[in-house]
């Protein structure tokens, strides 16, 4: 489905990320894990358009993407939740989720979207009106999760997800990934929470300093030596 | 006594209106790509030159040269940022702060090498004369002009807060990585916020023309006060402008009538000073 071939991208000169490939089949959970500063951040932004590859190519259903802006990619299918929310915290609830549709044109389907997304988060439901930076961390990214859905996509890239919630959250965000997926949705998590992002995923690949050093099946993974010196300090 | 207060009032809020209006433009593209534009002041004056020439050539109304002069400053809004500011937005700071004044200058002195320095007026617009209300004398062109300017205030509210293109803006206010991801083409946003915040201060020359003076330089004092009123109400922020438009214009009636005319400026300056100094991001600043 999504195709990653040899892409190096860099900020200024400096490359992030350097000859990295990597596949996403339909149906699946992929994830990147990693230290801070690995690249894994650098390459959804790069797969979502926010940054363009200085080699290499990205293709999602053969179709190549690596130079089309962001507000294109969205519609090819692919959304991303970014890093932090990054909510629009002076808006709604209900508005945050119409701009997640902003791509759509059928009121018809954006109004069946936010049912079903609905179903997925009843308390967004019940604060529709509310503003969302009154939100607590964990409905900010149930929220942030939402309006990633409403564009429909067929590939759901979260960037750490996890990041700053409690336990408790933690494993409710990432039953919700699962349902997701169950519900057909491809997704690329990017986790620096290696453990529960391994448990969900089906295949991962693991980063450092910008480069693919070892990937496998999430189960695999978690059995091995380099995942459990470095990430999981066993 | 009160009666003369009253006056006051009234003239403050039927100045304060138009500042609203004229600042209301200002801070929607200061929200969007924080950029300062000085040349919005001239923005104004091609406003009330557009509508003094629709109205000695054609004669046609001021009234009626609105819509004429919205689409105008729209059109040249779009222009100067696809072919200037746009330019400047990846460079330095600097660059972007000097562009628009750079664009100030050379519009002002373009209308002074067409039309000369001179003083002009619209005299005779079917907007004459005075109403009486209870003693307080109520000039009727302002009164249309400041009721005008509310009308058209609240028209760019609705449009922000009702509409899906309004909403795709306010996101890029916010976060313009965000709305990036969610497939709103910022660029086009950009251009589209630089078109509005012009034809909305070509409106406030258009209503302004009716009755004030129409010089190639009347930008400079309103884009001054409008660079006051939009530190006042908070930078970006539309209600914040609204609000401190019509406070400036309160201050600076009132400033007038009890100190000496001749302060009035110096204390609407003074409010600014005061204000930022306490709250710095301006009173419905985040």
């Amino acid at each position: 489905m999504l195709s990653v071939n040899n892409i190096s991208v860099g900020y200024k000169g400096l490359l992030a990320v350097q000859d990295v490939s990597f596949q996403i089949n339909q149906g699946e959970i992929v994830s990147l894990i990693g230290s801070n500063g690995a690249g894994k951040s650098t390459i959804v932004k790069t797969v979502a358009g926010l940054m363009h590859p200085v080699k290499g190519e990205i293709t999602f259903e053969k179709e190549p993407i690596h130079t089309i802006p962001p507000y294109d990619v969205v519609k090819k299918k692919i959304s991303m939740i970014p890093e932090g929310r990054q909510l629009f915290g002076r808006l709604s609830v209900l508005d945050n989720l119409l701009l997640g549709s902003y791509s759509l044109t059928s009121n018809e389907e954006i109004q069946k979207t936010l049912e079903n997304v609905y179903r997925l988060f009843p308390i967004l439901k019940e604060r529709k009106n509310q503003r969302s930076d009154t939100f607590s961390g964990g409905e900010q990214q149930q929220l942030a999760i939402a309006r990633g859905l409403m564009s429909r996509p067929s590939l759901l890239m979260l960037d750490e997800p996890s990041l700053g919630l409690g336990p408790k959250l933690v494993s409710d965000i990432f039953r919700i990934i699962q349902e997701i997926n169950c519900n057909g949705v491809t997704i690329l998590l990017v986790e620096q929470n290696v453990h529960e992002a391994l448990e969900i995923s089906h295949r991962a690949y693991v980063l450092q300093t910008g480069r693919v050093v070892l990937e496998g099946k999430g189960e695999e993974l978690l059995q091995s030596d380099l995942v459990r010196q470095a990430y999981l300090g066993m | 006594m009160p009666e003369q207060l009253l006056q006051q009032i009234v003239n403050g809020l039927m100045i304060g209106f138009m500042y609203s209006l004229v600042a209301i433009g200002l801070t929607l593209i200061w929200g969007v790509m924080n950029i300062v534009n000085f040349a919005h002041g001239d923005f104004l004056m091609i406003g009330m030159f557009t509508s003094f020439w629709l109205f000695t050539i054609f004669g046609l109304d001021p009234l009626f040269s609105i819509p004429i002069c919205f689409l105008l400053l729209f059109i040249l809004g779009i222009a100067i940022y696809r072919f200037i500011v746009s330019k400047v937005m990846k460079g330095p700071m600097l660059a972007q702060l000097v562009v628009t004044f750079g664009i100030s200058i050379f519009l002002s002195n373009l209308a002074v090498y067409f039309w000369t320095p001179d003083f002009r007026l619209i005299s005779t617009t079917f907007l004459q004369g005075t109403w009486d209300v209870g003693g307080i004398n109520i000039s009727v062109p302002k009164a249309i002009a400041s009721i005008g300017s509310v009308i058209t205030s609240i028209c760019l509210f609705l449009f922000m807060k009702k509409t899906k293109t309004g909403k795709a803006i306010l996101a890029t206010e916010m976060n313009r990585e965000s709305a990036l991801l969610m497939g709103i083409n910022t660029e086009r946003i950009n251009s589209l916020s630089f078109g509005i915040g012009a034809a909305l201060v070509g409106v406030a020359g258009a209503f302004l023309s009716t009755y004030y003076y129409i010089y190639p330089q009347v930008g400079g004092l309103f884009g001054t006060i409008a660079f006051a009123v939009v530190a006042l109400g908070g930078f970006g922020s539309i209600e914040g402008a609204f609000i401190a438009g019509i406070l400036v214009g309160l201050a600076q009636t009132l400033g007038g009538f009890y100190f000496d005319p001749s302060y009035k400026y110096a204390i609407v300056f003074m409010i600014y000073l005061i204000t930022i100094w306490i709250r710095p991001q301006g009173l419905l600043g985040w």
